[in-house]
């Protein structure tokens, strides 16, 4: 039984750990950052290599808590994202006074999603979910003496505090109907009474918060400009990640008995988010504000894919974040170095940049593809699938839809690439020395764009860990 | 305890839910914000207990429920409370309405 606490909590046991001995070198002597961020770097690798091994599937805390296959791959997805966040903000926390508390910061929120991942009751959800957005909340304010930071901390924290606010008030309502908090009791007592349906839509603009969802999206793009470009990946990246993977794996199974209202509710969603987030992607000129925008788009496709309630649909999300992780970080890596290093933010700032730093150029073209879906590239696979899945409930004018949308996509998205390779510039970028860490995450992110398309071996595995609905 | 029914408790709780939500949406100071959030964390809770002490008195997973909204609540509120200081500092104001670096 004690051995049962030590497997199954393998990966939390693990980020609690690293938290603790950062902790402890903070209280310690001063030791350079230098000396420091490899040895960082390290323990996140080692923490993303044990989510491989002794591996088992159960529960805990009477059902509160449980784990299994797809579970565990989730959390190392999740794992890889971070450290190849870390990896790529080397350079900014070179000189940053306060290393440790950004690693703590972000750890505890990642220590948060695993629970939430892996909830079984509404409580150990709620809390889960927390303690994933309250640090993140923190972390945006992490450049202190910025204007721009500590407004975009305020946005964050105000809005989702209201929006955890709504996501209690349905908790509470659908308490109040069944008597229960399990997610394996909850679908016995859901029906389509009105005030089930009520306390579903105040759960669900709870998520769609998180994920930013149209309706619910007026905060993401002040909070993407003014974090931090390593906490803006990590939000747009991590966080939204993880809030997917848990309203994926929720509606399949615990609201399955309003699967109706939900696949009403995804098609409208889906659509107005897409056409959103296209169209104001188009008219950005800062590029951490496009990215907002564009990952808006993107979670519209990505909601084409949840509505399909089958096994192939849960697959095609989760494979397309698999992809989104590596592209979306190697666009947000070569922003970050860029921005660390030249203090340049907007698109006209890009302009001919290919002729001095051809690396970071074709690694941001390549990123670009992959987000549009250009065929050799994995993100065209990931949408692929995902408008496959989403097609199989024969709603052929959503699909239309989202199609032509992805035509107006590639506009913005080549604009970018031919400012790089294209237009003239009279003040242009130097040439930026990369240093190993960054360099090796931004070969990593192209590495996993090129080969995770083409490995189909990938998908049909997520395709296995996925049934049992 | 006897002469009191379940709706009217859980009109009390609506009611401040949407006074929350009405000064959440028109007041202007921060620290006024984050009271009506308060607010309504609060209302939640009066549901939770209400619905655990009527409905399902042999259980506690309500009350507990409640428990753990409050410390998070103050979690929040912690957090919160940092940031609003730190916009002081560099916006010499806690009005939201001089928060507009970034706009559309």
């Amino acid at each position: 039984m004690a051995m049962d606490y030590l497997i199954l909590l393998k990966q939390e046991w693990m980020i609690a750990l690293i938290l603790f001995v950062l902790l402890f070198i903070k209280l310690g002597k001063d030791i350079p950052n230098a000396t420091l961020l490899p040895w960082i770097n390290g323990l996140l690798c080692l923490n993303l290599l044990s989510g491989f091994f002794f591996n088992q599937e159960g529960m805990l805390f009477g059902e509160m808590f449980q784990t299994n296959a797809r579970l565990v791959m989730e959390k190392n997805i999740l794992n890889l994202a971070l450290l190849l966040i870390s990896m790529q903000a080397y350079d900014w926390l070179l000189a940053h006074k306060h290393l440790i508390e950004f690693y703590l910061l972000l750890l505890t929120a990642i220590l948060g999603m695993f629970f939430m991942l892996s909830s079984g009751n509404l409580l150990m959800f709620y809390l889960g979910l927390e303690m994933s957005t309250i640090p993140v909340a923190a972390a945006v304010n992490f450049d202190l003496t910025r204007k721009q930071s500590s407004e975009a901390a305020m946005k964050m924290i105000i809005s989702s505090a209201f929006s955890s606010c709504l996501l209690l008030l349905g908790i509470s309502l659908v308490y109040g109907m069944s008597g229960t908090l399990l997610f394996s009791e909850l679908p016995r007592h859901l029906s389509s009474a009105p005030l089930y349906i009520l306390s579903f839509l105040l759960l669900f603009s709870g998520f769609g918060f998180k994920i930013s969802a149209v309706p619910f999206h007026l905060w993401t793009a002040d909070v993407y400009e003014g974090a931090p470009v390593s906490v803006t990946a990590f939000l747009s990246v991590v966080s939204k990640a993880s809030v997917l993977f848990v309203l994926v794996s929720v509606l399949y199974t615990v609201f399955k008995p309003l699967a109706d209202t939900w696949y009403n509710l995804l098609y409208l969603l889906s659509m107005v988010t897409i056409l959103t987030g296209n169209l104001f992607a188009i008219r950005q000129n800062n590029l951490k504000r496009f990215l907002a925008f564009s990952s808006i788009a993107q979670v519209g496709f990505i909601l084409i894919g949840v509505s399909a309630g089958t096994q192939a649909g849960m697959t095609s999300v989760i494979y397309f974040l698999l992809i989104y992780v590596f592209s979306n970080l190697a666009a947000f890596g070569v922003v970050s170095i860029i921005g660390a290093v030249a203090d340049k933010h907007t698109i006209e700032d890009y302009r001919a940049l290919y002729k001095s730093n051809p690396f970071l150029t074709w690694v941001l073209t390549i990123a670009l593809f992959s987000l549009a879906g250009v065929p050799p590239t994995a993100g065209f696979f990931g949408k692929y699938f995902l408008l496959m899945a989403g097609s199989a409930k024969g709603n052929y004018g959503l699909i239309l839809f989202a199609s032509l949308n992805l035509v107006i996509s590639f506009y913005y998205y080549l604009r970018i690439v031919k400012a790089m390779f294209m237009d003239p510039n009279e003040k242009p970028i130097d040439h930026i020395q990369v240093s190993w860490l960054p360099k090796l995450a931004l070969i990593i992110c192209l590495a996993g764009i090129l080969a995770a398309g083409l490995a189909n071996q990938l998908y049909t595995y997520i395709f296995s860990l996925c049934s049992g609905l | 305890m006897q002469g009191i029914p379940l709706t009217h408790i859980l009109f009390v709780s609506t009611a401040l839910f949407l006074i929350g939500m009405y000064g959440l949406f028109t007041r202007r100071n921060l620290i006024t914000m984050l009271m009506s959030i308060e607010l309504m964390l609060n209302s939640v809770n009066i549901n939770f207990v209400a619905f655990n002490k009527y409905l399902y008195p042999d259980k506690l997973d309500g009350i507990f429920f409640s428990i753990f909204i409050i410390t998070i609540a103050a979690a929040e509120a912690a957090v919160a409370i940092a940031i609003i200081i730190n916009l002081y500092r560099t916006h010499t104001s806690i009005d939201v309405e001089d928060a507009t670096e970034m706009k559309y």
